[in-house]
């Protein structure tokens, strides 16, 4: 109880925040489509109710989810649980492949001196080029050579979510101390020894904080991967399809579904922590 | 105290005719950083024979842990000649003929007490039986075999260091090396700790060459102690010194340890140590 106080206090506050928000910028257009007759209060009222409201209120955003989500068969295009798929699966494969990305640059960044030089800038430079504008190159030129569909979102999402694990990954491999690698040095451990018994199981508590960040660029990047593309499936999708036609509700159902889908994968990679942290007696 | 005398001799004996642990001759270390030039290390001479007991103690900065490092083959010495078991360092290094005990316990924090007792087991390829076994064994002797199960975390800085010394004597090595194992513990502990070294020492009898900054312990320990001074570090003088058998903690009370003490002290402040 005392640990949902203050989540439910925000919770509170927020729809608060919402609601007189929602009142206020729907109020114009509840008037002008008003009843001549209409009292007031009515007019305050439809201002919630609206079909196409600039800003939808709470209720019925939780209104429009529900029936998205449970409304239709989950293979329907208008199931909101069917473009969560689509969006999650892309999503998953990229992070898998910026996983394994990730860790293959770490290593050789922490074991090659060369390669720390000749790849370190270009690793930070691919972060800064925005992504907005390389997605739609990506699919293109993918699409060209007849690789649709999934693979062109996980790169994407793949392309966004290496970077933290990399930098984790380095980090958490440099990290043991000096005594900790004179201890492999007495004890005359070869390279795969110092790395297998001290610098990969050192690197975990540093992996697992990039993970959460990984995972949640991961799902970014396969939305944003949908927008630009004309994707007919995908949460990226709804919210291009929503805004053409002024779907408020759709837009907003899948913004909160995004952020649902979110708190599932760092769940994910807490669970998975939590699995590590058990075979290390309570600490990563 | 004829008894303690007879031991003194038997261990000289030894000394003289088997070939020493250690053997260093006009050892020097100087290290090169920005083209700036520090001698750690100037003209060591020192044997160590086997059963010994050495202390090495002087002020910050005497080299007396460069000594044990360049031993242990973590630095290189720049000049002389050492050897350890009449190979160099790095030989002995890669026989793994000695246990190295470092300042901080450094024990690896996701491994249960027990698993970092066999790391270096499972580094030189024994097999698990042989690991549990020997882990059980030397945690036994260190008084910890209650807790093989625990993390280091859970475990007191005193206990931990028994920890990190049962791991050294886990690969049963010639050579025990010690460099300050007990410098950040409080003094009760230390104490303890001096009484079960002391016994393991006595039980084992293997060379140990151990650091220290502690006049008391390196009396209450030793077989000799080698007095070192700063800049450059070097050996002011080495005092024979070995209270026998059994030794209560309160054996430092008596003429012979005050004794000894008191020709530690007097070396230290020939090399100025206190100025």
């Amino acid at each position: 109880m005392t640990k949902a106080t203050p989540i439910l206090t925000v919770l509170a506050i927020l729809a608060v925040v919402w609601y007189a928000a929602a009142v206020w910028m729907n109020l114009d257009l509840a008037r002008t489509f008003a009843d001549d007759d209409a009292t007031e209060t009515e007019i305050y009222l439809s201002t919630m109710e609206q079909e196409r409201p600039k800003l939808p209120a709470p209720h019925q955003i939780v209104e429009e989810l529900g029936t998205s989500l449970f409304g239709y068969p989950i293979t329907s295009p208008r199931s909101l649980i069917y473009h969560s798929y689509v969006t999650a699966s892309a999503a998953a494969l990229g992070f898998a492949l910026a996983l394994i990305l990730g860790v293959l640059l770490a290593v050789g960044i922490v074991h090659v001196r060369t390669m720390e030089r000749s790849l370190m800038l270009w690793i930070i430079a691919s972060q800064t080029v925005p992504v907005l504008a390389i997605a739609p190159m990506v699919v293109v030129v993918l699409g060209n050579i007849g690789l649709t569909g999934l693979l062109p979102k996980a790169l994407i999402a793949g392309w966004l979510s290496f970077f933290p694990i990399t930098t984790g990954m380095v980090k958490g491999l440099r990290s043991p101390d000096p005594m900790q690698r004179d201890l492999m040095r007495t004890y005359s451990a070869n390279g795969a020894q110092v790395f297998a018994k001290l610098r990969w199981p050192a690197s975990m508590s540093f992996l697992f904080p990039s993970l959460k960040i990984a995972a949640a660029l991961a799902l970014v990047g396969a939305i944003v991967a949908e927008l630009p593309t004309g994707a007919q499936a995908g949460l990226g999708a709804r919210l291009l399809t929503g805004s053409y036609y002024g779907q408020t509700l759709q837009i907003w159902a899948a913004l909160f579904m995004a952020a649902a889908l979110a708190l599932v994968a760092i769940g994910a990679v807490d669970l998975a922590r939590l699995a590590l942290v058990r075979g290390r007696g309570g600490r990563l | 105290m004829p008894r303690d005398s007879a031991v003194i001799e038997g261990v000289f004996i030894t000394a003289s005719t088997t070939p020493p642990v250690v053997r260093a001759r006009g050892v020097g270390v100087t290290f090169n950083s920005d083209g700036q030039q520090t001698i750690a290390l100037t003209d060591v001479d020192i044997d160590i024979a086997p059963g010994e007991f050495v202390s090495l103690i002087g002020p910050s900065g005497c080299g007396k842990t460069t000594l044990l490092r360049a031993i242990a083959d973590l630095e290189q010495p720049t000049a002389g000649e050492l050897t350890v078991n009449g190979m160099t360092p790095e030989q002995a290094r890669l026989a793994r003929s000695y246990g190295y005990v470092f300042q901080a316990p450094a024990l690896y924090p996701w491994r249960s007490v027990e698993r970092n007792v066999m790391l270096p087991l499972e580094i030189m390829g024994l097999p698990r039986a042989e690991r549990e076994k020997r882990a059980a064994h030397y945690l036994d002797l260190v008084g910890l075999a209650d807790f093989r199960r625990r993390f280091p975390w859970q475990l007191s800085g005193g206990m931990q260091q028994r920890v990190s010394i049962a791991r050294a004597l886990s690969v049963e090595p010639s050579l025990l090396l010690m460099d300050e194992p007990f410098g950040a513990l409080d003094e009760i502990t230390r104490d303890g700790l001096n009484l079960h070294l002391h016994r393991l020492w006595r039980s084992t009898r293997m060379t140990a060459v151990f650091v220290t900054h502690s006049i008391p312990e390196a009396v209450y320990l030793s077989t000799r102690i080698v007095v070192m001074s700063p800049r450059p570090g070097r050996i002011l003088e080495i005092i024979d010194c070995d209270l026998g058998g059994e030794r209560p903690l309160d054996i430092r009370e008596t003429p012979e340890f005050l004794d000894v003490a008191h020709r530690v002290r007097e070396a230290l402040r020939a090399g100025h140590s206190y100025d």
